[in-house]
């Protein structure tokens, strides 16, 4: 029986749009609220149009006849076909878009949600996507989203943050030990990025506070490199010294087995090592470029230790057995540094040269106290994370004396 | 090692050809039924592959099917269309002008230069001028016709004969083209004719296109099983879906061959093949 304008539950009038010129949203529209088998009746004056509304609909399963009125105008009467909804099913939902306080995303990531929105509806049949780090609880951290918020605030311009043309002169064994402090932190800024680049690529979208995290830390760290850099160049000078020792100490933080144990190694240990690291050149600085590139950095450092840190706490009260295996990461560690050099003497000598302010005996008895007291300040403050985690106070001094001499 | 019992043939007009039938291939192994294909860079050399012994199937083009109707025929033999697209009934191809053109129908036509696609092309060639001469204008005589040839041998499935004849008519260099309806569409929504520029002066009748051909003494267990998975593949069936998608079609349906009749018909007013199935055109390049 041929389907008439009354049998249809829903009528349009594309008037004069033609269907490839943008009438075709208009039958979708219609389309879409309606159940596979009812009926469109749809009504037109531009040239051609249901040649094509014929083409079309065969394309996309619908069933279309069309009638002459008799003042001669051409309707069509469309009927859903079933495949439209047939794409949709078993289509796989996605968990929560936004999270209320204290929610928590899923605990596993689908493969098969790939790059989609978390909360969209994802077609059965798309592709998996390889990302490695897919359950919660391993990358999770309760104020990744708050982490987040502060980070884009704190997002500063290298340009515009650091007043680059603020005059100084210093004399150049000073100048020399500026250059040798920075061309260390810029290698260790280098595994501050490249270690949580390596996790970015791998987090599931689900996840995405801790990517949005991951994603500013890396960008925080290109712009470390470019402020160190500069303060290398502006007096014309080229970076000085790389040693072995320290490279290798930054080689096993990319060898770190996992999320979690990273977390401990590189933000826990390393970056909260550099917070007191920057504060101290913050302090001891002898020029404003140099006090005001560390401070800028000592804030950002500081974000991804509390990253780190709120990360290992979810992880330990949801799976308190991992604590063995972090202590395992921090001694094993340990073990592959031994017989490595620690930090090297080029830049303890710059750091107490920096601290000290002149190479006269007096100012370099000052400078070498600094530095000691330095040292023991990043100890206390590994010793005093680490109990929060949940180490016992012993456990706590043994794991941060362990923590590698190259600080990072 | 066992032998695949059905081996289809396929004409390998665009890389996805590979992507579709691999696809199908493995969808058939999981179903219990070993299948295979072989490629063909032209539905000339795949027809006769099925009067060889080498295919038990081919995926034919409308134009394939009647040359490989006739070869049957001649010999004494019979091929079948087990199934088609739902994609491939009832189709019009147009007879289109610019918008600005004074043409408004098929009788302005006389005397002036009609843009057509390849020489094998059902859809843009061989069933538009069956219109025509049903309308009593004589291609050649009563008109001029411009041939857009594109890839030889693959019967219009290259739409590139369908654009170039298009971009002819803009160019003002034919003054009317021919094109199957769902292209105009699809040239409008791409750009390729800008909106409101053109104007259809003529539709053909409703033809079908390609359909899975059996071979003659095909394994007829064999493909009744083909057959009867081909009908059963469903569009909700993710794992099936995107081959249907990239194969056009939202369902899989009997196969028909009432839909080919003016086909047929063009075929012998073109000269295109003689009543065995040879072919006739000297200037057809495949």
């Amino acid at each position: 029986m041929t389907p008439t304008a009354t049998s249809c539950v829903r009528t349009i009038d594309i008037e004069s749009l033609g269907l490839d010129e943008g009438a075709l949203l208009l039958v979708r529209q219609a389309l879409s609220g309606l159940p596979a088998g009812a009926r469109l009746l749809v009504r037109g004056r531009a040239p051609h149009w249901t040649l094509h509304l014929e083409a079309w609909c065969r394309q996309q399963g619908h069933e279309l006849s069309t009638h002459t009125l008799p003042d001669g105008t051409l309707e069509a009467v469309l009927t859903r076909g079933a495949w439209a909804e047939g794409r949709w099913h078993d289509a796989m939902a996605t968990g929560r878009s936004q999270l209320a306080s204290g929610e928590l995303p899923l605990a596993e990531a689908d493969p098969a949600w790939g790059l989609a929105a978390r909360g969209a509806t994802v077609e059965a049949g798309s592709p998996a996507f390889g990302f490695g780090l897919r359950v919660r609880d391993e990358i999770w951290a309760g104020t990744a989203a708050e982490i987040y918020r502060q980070a884009a605030a704190g997002q500063w311009d290298p340009q515009t943050a650091v007043d680059w043309d603020a005059p100084f002169e210093l004399p150049p064994p000073i100048e020399a030990a500026v250059v040798q402090v920075m061309t260390y932190l810029i290698e260790n800024e280098n595994a501050a990025l490249v270690v949580p680049a390596r996790h970015l690529g791998q987090v599931h979208p689900h996840y995405r506070e801790v990517q949005q995290v991951l994603a500013l830390q890396c960008a925080d760290e290109a712009r470390h490199i470019e402020v160190f850099t500069r303060r290398i160049g502006l007096r014309g000078h080229q970076p000085m010294r790389s040693t072995a020792g320290g490279q290798a100490s930054l080689l096993t933080l990319l060898q770190a087995p996992d999320f979690s144990c990273t977390a401990l190694l590189l933000s826990v240990l390393g970056e909260g090592t550099f917070v007191n690291l920057l504060n101290f050149l913050h302090e001891y600085a002898p020029d404003p470029v140099t006090r005001q590139i560390c401070r800028l950095a000592a804030r950002d450092e500081a974000r991804h230790v509390a990253f780190g840190m709120a990360h290992l706490e979810h992880r330990i009260a949801v799976e308190p057995d991992v604590l063995p295996r972090l202590q395992n990461a921090v001694e094993q560690r340990h073990e592959a540094l031994a017989p490595t050099a620690g930090l090297n003497e080029e830049v303890f000598d710059a750091l107490v040269l920096l601290a000290g302010g002149a190479l006269t005996p007096e100012a370099v008895r000052r400078g070498h106290a600094a530095v000691q007291q330095l040292k023991q300040e990043m100890a206390a403050g590994r010793k005093a994370r680490l109990q929060r985690l949940g180490f016992d106070p012993a456990l706590a001094q043994r794991l941060a004396d362990m923590h590698t001499r190259n600080f990072m | 090692m066992t032998q695949p019992t059905l081996v289809m043939g396929a004409v390998a007009y665009a890389p996805k050809v590979v992507t579709i039938w691999e696809g199908f291939k493995d969808w058939f192994a999981r179903q219990g039924l070993a299948f295979d294909y072989v490629l063909y860079s032209n539905y000339e050399a795949q027809v006769q592959a099925q009067f060889d012994g080498t295919l038990h199937l081919a995926w034919n083009s409308p134009l394939a099917w009647v040359r490989a109707e006739r070869i049957a025929r001649s010999r004494g033999l019979a091929v079948k269309a087990l199934a088609m697209r739902d994609t491939d009934c009832d189709l019009r191809s147009l007879i289109v002008v610019r918008a600005d053109s004074p043409l408004q129908d098929l009788a302005d036509l006389r005397g002036r230069t009609l843009g057509v696609g390849a020489i094998d092309s059902p859809q843009a060639t061989l069933l538009p001028l069956h219109h025509l001469r049903q309308a009593g204008l004589v291609p050649g005589r009563d008109l001029a016709v411009r041939r857009f040839d594109v890839l030889g041998g693959k019967h219009g499935d290259h739409i590139g004969g369908e654009r170039d004849a298009a971009l002819a008519l803009l160019a003002g260099e034919v003054d009317a083209c021919c094109m199957i309806a769902g292209n105009h569409l699809a040239f409008g929504l791409d750009g390729t004719l800008p909106t409101g520029g053109t104007r259809v002066i003529a539709s053909t009748e409703p033809f079908d296109h390609c359909n899975m051909t059996a071979s003659p003494g095909a394994p007829e267990a064999d493909v009744t099983r083909f057959t009867e998975l081909l009908l059963a593949m469903r569009w909700d069936d993710p794992q099936v879906r995107p081959l249907l998608e990239l194969e056009g079609l939202r369902q899989w349906l009997p196969g028909r061959t009432s839909g080919y009749a003016r086909l047929d018909r063009a075929v012998d007013e073109e000269g295109f093949y003689d009543a065995d199935g040879n072919i006739l055109r000297a200037d057809y390049r495949y």
